[in-house]
Order: structure tokens, then C-alpha cells, then sequence
């Protein structure tokens, strides 16, 4: 019993913490382009590796102040976004996707390799960047606070604080934009590309604004992750993130306000005590070590993703709070 | 390939110049239980090198561990834990045609989990003895093996978004799939690599026809949207990838199957396994042609691919002939793997790296069209080897990418495609 409670708590802390918070955004992201616009950007990692080393190359490397090194990043996402949306834009969905997903792992291995080295330090990555954000924070950072259970330091609960912040004022800024004329547009094209077409509107300049808006979300979800983490890697930015993300768009339900942040959590929440459970399970010799050990744990999180995603567009592809009617998923 | 690739990574590592000059090379790393340092001591003629002292201390001079290398060339030394070593090979116990190319150790940092390759340069003499081979030629001559390589495993992917209008992010899996069956079969099986593969492809075509059968084939008749099974496919991929690395491991293994020595062509060198490669990958793709013009089921498939309800209404029995292309592209994917897992070794993700060149190839192609794929295919290949001449060696991955995209920009529907299917 005591187990599960903590098994609970740590399930809990991390439905709060960076980590929620990180695929919130970048599922916040997916859906201003996925949900509303039906746009298929395979390669929302890539921008938030670019938001995360954007913080870090900056800071480490170029000796910027923080937030010089935070409007490198957002500025490095717009331009992946027009660079991608250039030439794929006008081509159907899954030509975005193909190219996008190259993009995304194109950039993982750019950033790993020994050639760029001198600016990403390799594989190893880079660190000791969010010095500067976390002396921000109003309360000692090296402290221990427990909250339901578990231990979060100051430094932990000043980023989730500032991250969900920015998971609001996010939420704010779709909900406002999808009530104005320019979010009608979008929801539009979704529905029927060529009726909107006709009435006018430039279909094409509409995408590339969607694309751009989740880029920059992505990236500022890559910068909270950079500094929860406090260091930048390039094989932490792996394309099944992107993935996870989509899970949790889809798992809470397109194209609504609140289905991302709220799938991110539950998301996060499920594969956390997943995580836990299993590991508990294997400890006390429940599940033997032949079947599963407790070095696959952290591969079973994909699995019951994979699943997961399966199961969900098959049976309620509007996942908790959608509408099926406007989660039509179909190709153009 | 892979001696190739070792060259090339020495080449760019220690800055040796000579054409034809031989490396003492290793893995690439990844993560295990324990750290440790491992590589290969070969070169490209004098094939894998036996019984050469390597000696590893810590920084400070304490001796860690001292192995030979095996008939492979292999060694591998556990160290304590992260942190810096000295890796020494005795250089007299090479042969007398190789000689160090540069130092005779040299120092590297083990990451905590990592076993680290560490890459010795060697030299095999070939400088200044005429046997030197043209570099662009080798490259050429490796790209064409690796894009026929792309070709069989794409094809598969090509004909099943033909038929059925699915952009299968699952096909990188049938890949690892055929590579780890064949392996499973031939290393802990003991059963040669031949018939490994045969037993391979037929894991293949089984997986093939159950993800038909079990489930898209169950998905259309719902009438599932292409978008919804797009990312249904991601779904598998997932599910299949990572249950891949949990059955699997994250380790990277060669198949039990002799190296062999790199035979000289006077232009380029080759081993027996790549000559072997090209000739399999050209044999079976000519019968995929072959099949694909003058039988029956190939001729539905090109119509099916070409206009499905016209092919239904012609009576062509739809369903079956879809059946067959995901028993194809199954068997062919698993070909294709075992090849890839010869060359480059078998890993847990490694079909998922080559679906994005697949993607790249079959879009140069035209999605949807047979012969486009293996255009595309070879194209990608040679291109990503090719250029490794103005770029390193970890980065031309990042090449064929990017090609995809240009190629995006100038002529979307691919070489041998129609503008109409782009929409």
C-alpha cells in the first residue's frame, strides 16, 4: 500500500513537472497545426531542439545573457518553419510529414556529429546555461520542499512554475486566436482547402503562420525542458518525442484548448506509474527477471505509446474532450 | 561498406591522406551495462588482424587490462568505470605489409554506460604501390551497393502506398525485423546466414500479410482516413521498434558469417560480402521487374497501384493483390535487412534509420510507382556515399535528407511520378 502511494505521488510529481510541461507545449504546438489547420508536422523535436540549444549555445558557448540565448531560439524555430513550409506547403499532408520528420533527425545527427563539436560539444552536450533563470526564482533554490509526497527542489518548482505559465498564456493565445476570424480560416481550410481557396483567402500564407506559431510553441517547450534538465543533449531531442506529443494531443482531443495540456498530464501520469509500478513489480520478484528487466522499463514507456496511439485513432480518435466531427483525420 | 566506412572515419579521425590506406577501426559506440573500450584492428587488404597486444591503462599509467585480437580483428577491454584511458596496440606484432599510420595509442574519455570505440590508425602499404584505388570510384561503387540495398526494401514501401494510399511509417520495422529473425536464426540458431535468410524473408512476408490481415485490411473496411492510419503506422512503428530493443538490446552485432579480405578491381576494392550484396539486390530486384511486367499478379498490381477502382470494376480481386504487395515488401524489407545487418551490423533501430532514405528515394521516384522507388533508391545511395568526398563521414545521413528536401522544392512528384497524385 505504501508503494502504491508513493508509486502515486511520484506518477503525480511528474504529471507536474518540467518533463508534463515540455510535451504539453509541444503537443499545444501539434494542435495549432495538426488540430486546427491539419497540417502534419512530424518534426515538432526538431524545433524544440532548436529552442533548447538555441538557450545553450548562446549562453555556454557565445557567453549571451539568458534571454538573448531564449530569442535565438524562438528566432532559429521561425526560420526551420519557413524553411520547411516553403517547399511542402502546397504539396499534400503526408509530404509535410516525410519532409519534416527527415528535418527532425537530420538536425539530431547534425548536432550530435563530431563536426559540429565545437558549438554543440558532440554527444555530450552542453550545460551550466540556466544559472542566470533559476537566480530569478523568489525562494532559495537549494532547497528541498515536499509537496504530496514527493521532494521537488527550488529550482524544480521555479522552472515547472514559470513552465506553466507559459502553458497558460498559450492556452490563452489559441483560445483568443480560434474565436477570431483568422482561427475560422484556419478550422476552414482543415474542413475543405479548396472552398476556402475560393473565397479568396491565401491558403498557403495561413499554413505557414500555423506552422511557425506551433514552431515557436515547440521551441519555448525545448527551452523549459533545457533548463529543467539543465543541460543540452542532442539525443535527448529523439523523434519519438515528437510522438509522445502526438499521443497527448490525441489522447486529450484535437483541436480543443485544453485536450494537450490535459493529455500531456495524463500522459505523463500513465507512463510515470507505469514506470514505477513495473520497476516495483520487478524488484519484489513478481514479474522475473528473465521476462522483463528493470533496464526495459524505460523502453516499455514507448510501447505503451505505440499502443496507445493504436488504439485511440482506431476507437476515439477525439480522444477525452474532442469532437469526432471535426477530428475527421483524412488526407489532402 | 563497412571496411569503407572505418577508412573513412580514420580518414577524417587521424588525417591520413593515402588513398588504399588501411584503419584500425571500431563499432560505433552505444550504450551497455558497462563502460568499455572495444575496436577492430583492420585494413582493406590485409583483412581483419590477429593476434595484436592492445594494452589499456588508466591516465595515470595503471594497468587496466592486455588482449589479443581475435580472428576478427575484434577486441574489447571492461574498464572499472568512466573516465579517461590509454588505449596501446604493440606494433610489432602487425604484419609485416601494415604499419601504424600514426601513433601506436591513444587516449579516450568513457562516458558512464558507453563502451567507446577507439580508432587506431593503420597503413597496409598500399601508398605508392600502384594498387591505390580511386576514391570517387570506391564511393560510387559503395553507393550503388547501398542504393540497390535502399531499392529492395523500398519497393515494398512504394507499391503498398500505391495500392492502398498508406505512407507505411511501420516498413523501417519489417527491415529490423528481417535482420534480427535472420540473426536470432543464424547466431544463436548456428544455422548459416544462407539459409538464415531465407527463413527471414519468410518471417517477412508472414509479418507482412498479418499487418494486412489483423489490421489494415480490418481499418479500410471501416474506412479509416489515410491521416488516421498514418498515424496508426507510427503507432506500430513504435510499439514494434521499442519491443525490437526490449526482445532485442540496445547492442549491435554482426552476423556469424566469415569477413573475408577485400578483393582489389584495380579501380575500387570490394569485399566478397558487398560483390555478394550488389549481386543479390540486382538479381532480385530484375525478378521484381520481371514479375511485376509479364505475370498476372504483377500486372493487377500495377493497375491497382495505377487506378483501383477501375482495377476492381476490371475484376481484379483487390483485397488479394494487396495481400501479395505486403507479402513482398515484407520479404523484400527482411532481404534488404539482413544485407544492411552485413554490412553495417544488426540493431535495434536501424530500419528506422533507413526509412528515412527510403522515404528520400521512393519520393525522388514518385510515391506510388514501382520502378520510381528503385530510381529514387539508387540515386539516394549513391548520393549519400558520394558525399562523404565534401562532408564527414557522421554527417551524410544528414546529405540524403536534405536532398529530400530540395527535391521537394523542385519536382514533388518525384522523377517517374505524375504531377496528379501530389494534389
Amino acid at each position: 500500500m505504501g508503494d502504491l502511494l508513493n508509486a502515486l505521488a511520484v506518477a503525480g510529481k511528474s504529471a507536474l513537472g518540467f518533463q508534463a510541461i515540455f510535451f504539453a507545449l509541444l503537443a499545444v504546438g501539434i494542435n495549432v497545426q495538426f488540430g486546427y489547420a491539419g497540417l502534419l508536422n512530424f518534426g515538432q523535436i526538431a524545433f524544440a531542439l532548436l529552442g533548447g540549444f538555441g538557450i545553450a549555445i548562446s549562453v555556454s558557448q557565445w557567453g549571451l545573457p539568458f534571454w538573448v540565448g531564449v530569442l535565438v531560439g524562438l528566432l532559429a524555430a521561425v526560420v526551420l518553419a519557413l524553411l520547411l513550409g516553403l517547399p511542402t506547403l502546397r504539396l499534400r499532408a503526408d509530404y509535410l510529414a516525410i519532409a519534416t520528420i527527415a528535418t527532425a533527425e537530420g538536425l539530431r545527427l547534425l548536432f550530435r556529429s563530431v563536426s559540429a563539436t565545437p558549438v554543440t560539444n558532440g554527444t555530450r552536450g552542453l550545460s551550466a546555461f540556466n544559472g542566470d533563470f533559476i537566480g530569478l526564482a523568489p525562494w532559495a533554490t537549494n532547497e528541498r520542499y515536499r509537496i504530496l509526497g514527493t521532494t521537488w527542489s527550488g529550482g524544480e518548482l521555479w522552472v515547472a512554475l514559470v513552465g506553466w505559465v507559459i502553458v497558460v498564456l498559450s492556452g490563452l493565445l489559441i483560445w483568443a486566436l480560434m474565436r477570431s476570424p483568422w482561427g475560422r480560416v484556419l478550422k476552414s481550410i482543415r474542413e475543405d482547402e479548396d472552398a476556402v481557396r475560393s473565397l479568396g483567402k491565401n491558403v498557403y500564407v495561413y499554413k505557414m503562420q500555423a506552422l511557425v506559431l506551433g514552431g515557436i510553441l515547440g521551441a519555448l517547450g525545448g527551452m523549459v525542458y533545457a533548463v529543467g534538465t539543465g543541460s543540452a543533449v542532442p539525443d535527448q531531442y529523439q523523434n519519438a518525442n515528437t510522438f509522445l506529443a502526438y499521443a497527448a494531443l490525441i489522447l486529450g482531443g484535437a483541436a480543443r484548448v485544453l485536450g494537450p495540456v490535459v493529455g500531456a498530464m495524463i500522459l505523463l501520469f500513465i507512463l510515470q506509474f507505469a514506470d514505477t509500478g513495473l520497476r516495483l513489480l520487478i524488484d519484489n520478484g513478481i514479474i522475473p527477471e528473465g521476462l522483463l528487466s528493470s533496464t526495459d522499463v524505460a523502453q516499455i514507456r514507448f510501447v505503451l505509446v505505440g499502443v496507445g496511439l493504436m488504439l485511440l485513432l482506431i476507437f476515439r480518435p477525439q480522444g477525452i474532450f474532442g469532437d469526432r466531427r471535426e477530428v475527421m483525420l483524412d488526407a489532402r | 561498406m563497412l571496411l569503407l566506412r572505418l577508412f573513412l572515419v580514420a580518414l577524417f579521425t587521424a588525417g591520413i591522406a593515402a588513398l588504399g590506406a588501411g584503419t584500425a577501426s571500431a563499432q560505433p559506440e552505444e550504450t551497455g551495462p558497462t563502460e568499455q573500450v572495444l575496436g577492430t584492428l583492420q585494413t582493406s587488404r590485409s583483412g581483419p588482424i590477429e593476434g595484436v597486444q592492445v594494452t589499456v591503462t588508466t591516465a595515470d599509467g595503471d594497468e587496466v587490462d592486455e588482449v589479443e585480437t581475435d580472428e576478427e580483428g575484434r577486441w574489447a577491454v571492461e574498464v572499472p568505470g568512466p573516465g579517461q584511458y590509454v588505449v596501446t596496440i604493440d606494433a610489432d606484432d602487425l604484419p609485416d605489409t601494415v604499419e601504424l599510420a600514426g601513433e601506436d595509442n591513444r587516449t579516450v574519455t568513457v562516458d558512464e554506460g558507453r563502451r567507446q570505440a577507439v580508432i587506431i590508425g593503420l597503413e597496409d602499404g598500399s601508398r605508392g604501390s600502384g594498387g591505390g584505388t580511386v576514391r570517387a570510384v570506391q564511393l560510387l561503387v559503395d553507393g550503388i551497393r547501398f542504393g540497390l540495398l535502399i531499392a529492395m526494401a523500398a519497393v515494398g514501401l512504394s507499391l503498398i502506398f500505391g495500392t492502398t494510399g498508406l505512407t507505411n511509417f511501420a516498413h523501417g520495422e519489417l527491415v529490423t525485423i528481417g535482420a534480427i529473425a535472420a540473426w536470432y536464426v543464424n547466431v544463436q540458431g548456428g544455422v548459416s546466414l544462407i539459409p538464415a535468410t531465407i527463413i527471414a524473408m519468410v518471417v517477412g512476408a508472414a509479418v507482412g500479410a498479418i499487418s494486412e490481415l489483423g489490421l489494415w485490411r480490418p481499418l479500410r473496411r471501416r474506412g479509416t482516413g489515410l491521416v488516421a492510419a498514418l498515424v496508426i503506422s507510427i503507432g506500430l512503428s513504435l510499439l514494434l521498434r521499442y519491443l525490437i530493443q526490449i526482445v532485442y538490446g540496445g547492442r549491435s552485432s554482426p552476423y556469424d558469417f566469415p569477413t573475408g579480405r577485400a578483393v582489389d578491381y584495380g579501380l575500387f576494392t570490394l569485399t566478397n560480402r558487398s560483390l555478394a550484396s550488389i549481386i543479390i539486390s540486382i538479381v532480385v530486384l530484375v525478378l521484381v521487374a520481371v514479375m511485376l511486367q509479364r505475370t498476372k499478379i504483377g500486372k493487377a498490381m500495377r493497375a491497382v497501384s495505377d487506378n483501383r477502382d477501375l482495377a476492381a470494376s476490371s475484376g481484379i480481386d483487390v483485397n488479394r493483390v494487396i495481400l501479395v504487395v505486403w507479402m513482398m515488401g515484407g520479404a523484400l524489407a527482411a532481404l534488404g535487412g539482413v544485407l544492411l545487418g552485413l554490412s553495417d551490423q544488426v540493431q535495434w533501430d536501424m530500419g528506422f534509420r533507413l526509412l528515412l532514405l527510403m522515404f528520400a528515394g521512393v519520393t525522388l521516384g514518385g510515391l506510388g510507382t514501382a520502378y520510381g522507388a528503385l530510381v529514387g533508391s539508387l540515386i539516394v545511395g549513391v548520393f549519400v556515399q558520394m558525399s562523404t568526398l565534401v562532408i564527414p563521414n557522421d554527417v551524410k545521413y544528414v546529405g540524403g535528407l536534405l536532398l529530400l528536401i530540395v527535391i521537394l522544392v523542385i519536382r514533388p512528384q518525384g522523377i517517374l511520378g505524375s504531377r496528379a497524385r501530389i494534389g
